[in-house]
């Protein structure tokens, strides 16, 4: 095989970047920053961090033809290159909202670790090859476990890690056994092969590989019922790195979950029209789809604790998504592009919110909210924006987020044939705007206690937080913006 | 033009959010401004002829091109008919909340937003864009219940979201399908309402959505969301809550429901008009015996929007353009009583007990008051000489040669409505009990009415007065809206 070095270090220029990037930030925090102020280190390692992040999504908007290197391990088109960037773009929020917290003297790991998810999660999207894109769910996960933990006062934040660490390779097994399977089978380790070679034909060990496959995944995008390490784990991290886990790692584990499933498994689809249900991996879904849209908006009603709340709140979103990829259509696949990224962009502002509210009371109940529109105006506001969105509240981005997805869904197949999924969707979403308000009511409604004192963010943390509100609001209002990208870009073979 | 209705209110709605909490006056004649301002580009727009009867587009620019959403508003004479409804109802509103003290900024921001939502949706054309303003609508209501209302307010005030949510949602469902089965190409109204739908599909998508958008117009049994979120609402956001946003529900359903859907409409007519019917006397009959007064209104109002139900299922146009009618002159005249009632009586009084009232003789405190209720109460008992009796002697001569047997319960339903309305009109103002009174306690020590108020309780009483008097100033732009293709499609299951 002719291997060309230059093109492939040109492929992955980008994670290189972010790979020195991240030495940068641990040796200079290593060698000359250790007697300086938290404050101080935190600034440089941001600074460095930024830095290094722009420059690999400057390297990432360059246009050239789409790319497809050492049969399939390395896939570069269009799609698989804004997404790159819209993962680091929530790298580099992650790390400006960390500012605000004060978790840590680890500074100079903490952010190494974070650009290593990211690179991760980067190589995630963009491959075709069965064992690269394990290799690289597990270098997603594995910082993530060790980012959970990082908060070394707090009993909860290592029990989180430990319990997430658990499933998580618990899931790794699983899919790594899938894998193996389809490899089994049809001697193939692309996904296109894969395809190409299982030809529509469904043994039984072939039902094994696909269940498997999609528990692993499950458990990645904590969809029910492999959802319970998802509360604990967001309550006990730190709240910038369950923001993380909410975005970035949701982003690319469902780009990669679509693209296994939609190219991977392509002629195995099987349906889920009511009535007409055949064996496949739809079916698999959408009753995945069903169990996590029911469970975590029912179970979101009875949380105090916002981040517990936001972490059902999330495994009924992963319902809406997996709607979206189940739905396999082209249509289908940009529509799941434009709720994962919105849903990123929504829940790392809302987390954001969460954190500063975290560190000036102490708390992330219900309650600590009590009059926060009187102690921080501006940053009310924005909750209030992320919170309408996630429920689905025109004009924002998270309303035609659901909607797009549920036209998507009702779309697909033969004579509405998956209404009745688009119909249980959008009756659980209806359930949600309750708990979504109770929220809300603290923030606007209830008043605050007495001693309650203004809350101030940094700078930098609160010009982040208004800059997501304001691209959930332009998101909603134009989703044009986004979505002309996703249908000028290439999107990829097999797909 | 017309299109500006909503722009400016969503400006407003900006700049009062802007405005420090501290300087209430600034607040409230921002608002007051926007809410003019509205009304005059409604007013200014029929004067130049470009809002008339017919049918006509204001904008229609491409939106979201990946599923074929247009930014497309128009305008016929039902449109402007609630313009100019939803017009007066927030200049009103404004006056009769000139005594909110907290928080006064976010009051009107918010305050203004429901009235932009309101706007956008009589005038969208597309059903995207319709569905967009219709939830934008519903936030709005939920806070201002929430912060500034009364009586179990956060009860009052997540019953009356969860219960337009779902009533969104069941629209939501039915539109998807709709818009899937007509080729998932466009969501324009007057594009989908040409599409022959299968009448086993229109047989189950016609309740979904009429039901979806009837929630909010109160249809009986699900009106339970009307009392208590209009009792627990400060008196500006009843006002809006009856007299506009129970018309977003009514206008939807006429619109949207039964344009698209005309063989369901055939279908369903019966059980609707039933169910309408049953509203009216169930309304009627609560409302004659509830304790606390701002409940009469609040049934009232049930009772009141079950006309134009009825007026929707007669499907001729004496009947529907009674409904529309009734629609605008419920807006004016529920206005009124809830400013009565909230603002002029309860904001002084400070109970709404009818027993406690009794005991108050506030014909002698508020004599403006009175007169202005005892004016209000004629109205809405549909006394010749006031907008009432127009409208819903239209529906019922609509209704008699379809449903006899509902247009004489209905009649039933007016005669149980003058007696609420005198009960509570007596019980009220004319309680008789005139205890023996210190001067300075209660009873004397209610404050006057103040400029503000009598400036709205003035214009809606005149409102209501000159369309009772002329009421083809409003017919002539209800009644030919109907010959526009789009509501032809009304008749179309009929086989008319």
């Amino acid at each position: 095989m002719n291997v060309d070095y230059g093109q492939i270090f040109l492929g992955l220029l980008p994670e290189t970047i972010v790979v020195v990037t991240a030495f940068i930030a641990l040796a200079v925090d290593l060698l000359f920053l250790r007697e300086a102020p938290n404050r101080e280190r935190f600034g440089f390692a941001l600074l460095v961090v930024a830095l290094g992040c722009i420059a690999a999504i400057v390297s990432l908007a360059q246009t050239s033809p789409p790319l497809r290197l050492l049969d399939g391990m390395l896939v570069l088109d269009g799609t698989a290159r804004f997404i790159k960037q819209v993962i680091l773009v929530l790298t580099i929020i992650t790390a400006v909202t960390s500012l605000e917290s004060n978790f840590t003297k680890h500074i100079g790991e903490y952010f190494a670790l974070l650009l290593l998810a990211a690179i991760g999660m980067m190589l995630l999207v963009s491959s075709d090859n069965l064992l690269l894109i394990f290799v690289a769910l597990e270098l997603t996960s594995l910082p993530l476990y060790v980012l959970t933990a990082f908060n070394k006062s707090s009993v909860q934040s290592s029990e989180a890690a430990l319990k997430y660490f658990l499933f998580g390779s618990m899931s790794a097994a699983f899919t790594l056994f899938g894998l193996s399977l389809l490899y089994g089978i049809s001697n193939e380790i692309t996904l296109g092969g894969i395809a190409a070679k299982l030809g529509g034909k469904l043994e039984p060990i072939f039902y094994v590989a696909l269940v498997t496959t999609v528990i692993g995944f499950a458990f990645k995008i904590a969809a029910a019922p492999f959802h319970l390490w998802a509360p604990d784990a967001y309550q006990g991290a730190p709240t910038p790195v369950a923001a993380f886990i909410a975005s970035g790692s949701k982003v690319a584990s469902f780009f990669v979950l679509a693209r296994i499933m939609m190219a991977g498994f392509a002629g195995t689809e099987g349906s889920a029209a009511w009535r007409e249900i055949l064996p496949g991996w739809v079916p698999l879904l959408a009753a995945l789809a069903i169990a996590s849209m029911v469970l975590g908006n029912i179970a979101a009603i009875a949380q105090s604790s916002v981040k517990r709340l936001l972490a059902y709140s999330a495994i009924a979103h992963a319902g809406y998504a997996l709607l979206a990829i189940l739905s396999n259509t082209q249509q289908a696949f940009g529509s799941l592009l434009y709720y994962v990224v919105t849903y990123a962009i929504t829940a790392l502002g809302a987390f954001a919110v969460v954190g500063v509210v975290e560190n000036a009371s102490n708390g992330e109940a219900l309650r600590d909210f009590a009059g926060l529109s009187r102690r921080a105006p501006v940053l009310s506001f924005c909750m209030l924006v992320f919170v309408l969105s996630l429920a689905g509240i025109p004009p924002l981005a998270g309303f035609f987020g659901k909607f797009y997805v549920f036209t998507a869904a009702a779309r697909s197949g033969t004579s509405l044939g998956l209404l009745w999924l688009v119909i249980a969707a959008i009756a659980t979403s209806a359930i949600s705007l309750y708990y979504y308000l109770q929220v809300l009511k603290q923030v606007y409604v209830v008043s605050a206690a007495d001693n309650a004192s203004p809350i101030r963010a940094s700078w930098p943390v609160q010009i982040s937080i208004v800059l997501l509100a304001i691209a959930v609001i332009a998101l909603g209002c134009a989703p044009d913006l986004l979505l002309q990208k996703f249908t000028a870009l290439q999107t990829f073979a097999g797909l | 033009m017309l299109a500006w209705t909503i722009y400016l209110s969503f400006i407003g709605a900006a700049l009062v959010a802007l405005v420090p909490s501290e300087k209430a006056v600034l607040a409230r004649i921002t608002a007051l401004a926007t809410a003019v301002l509205g009304f005059i580009v409604t007013l200014l727009a029929i004067a130049q002829g470009q809002a008339t009867a017919t049918l006509r587009d204001v904008v229609s620019v491409p939106w979201i091109s990946a599923i074929g959403a247009n930014y497309h508003l128009a305008a016929d004479g039902i449109s402007i008919t609630l313009l100019l409804l939803t017009g007066i109802a927030a200049i009103a509103g404004v006056l009769f909340s000139w005594n909110v003290t907290r928080r006064v900024n976010q009051f009107f921001a918010l305050y203004l937003t429901l009235i932009g939502g309101v706007y956008g949706v009589f005038l969208s054309f597309d059903l995207f864009l319709l569905f967009v303003f219709y939830e934008i609508a519903i936030i709005p209501k939920y806070f201002l219940i929430a912060i500034w209302g009364s009586t179990n307010k956060e009860y009052g005030a997540m019953k009356l979201a969860l219960y337009s949510f779902v009533g969104s949602a069941m629209v939501m469902i039915g539109l998807i399908a709709a818009y899937v089965l007509a080729g998932a190409k466009t969501f324009d109204l007057i594009q989908l309402a040409q599409h022959p739908f299968a009448h086993s599909f229109q047989h189950w998508a016609f309740p979904l959505v009429f039901v979806g958008f009837a929630i909010l117009a109160g249809l009986w049994p699900f009106h339970t969301w009307a009392p208590t979120g209009h009792v627990a609402a400060p008196t500006a956001a009843s006002m809006l809550l009856a007299g506009v946003v129970m018309k977003l529900g009514a206008y939807g359903a006429l619109r949207v429901a039964m344009t698209l859907f005309p063989d369901g409409l055939n279908a369903w007519r019966d059980e609707i008009g039933l169910l309408a019917v049953i509203g009216i006397l169930y309304g009627a009959g609560v409302a004659l015996v509830q304790k606390d007064f701002k409940f009469v209104i609040g049934y009232s109002s049930v009772s009141h929007m079950g006309f134009v139900l009825l007026g929707m299922m007669t499907l001729s146009v004496v009947g529907l353009s009674g409904a529309v009618l009734q629609m605008f002159s419920h807006g004016i005249i529920a206005g009124l009583l809830f400013a009565v009632v909230g603002r002029m009586v309860y904001d002084r009084a400070h109970t709404r007990e009818l027993t406690a009232l009794e005991t108050m003789n506030l014909s002698r405190a508020l004599p403006f008051a009175a007169v202005t209720f005892v004016l209000a109460s004629v109205a809405s008992m549909g006394l010749p000489g006031f907008s009432g009796f127009v409208a819903e002697l239209q529906v019922l001569l609509g209704a008699w040669k379809v449903f006899p047997v509902y247009t004489v319960l209905a009649g039933i339903g007016i005669l149980v409505g003058v007696a609420y309305t005198l009960r509570v009109l007596v019980k009220a103002f004319f309680g008789g009990v005139t205890p023996a009174l210190n001067p300075g306690e209660k009873g004397h020590a209610l404050a006057a009415i103040t400029i503000p108020e009598r400036i709205g309780a003035v214009m809606l009483l005149a409102t209501t007065l000159l369309i009772g008097v002329y009421p083809r100033l409003l017919l002539d732009l209800i009644r030919p809206s109907f010959d526009s293709p789009l509501m032809q499609t009304l008749w179309k299951g009929t086989g008319q």
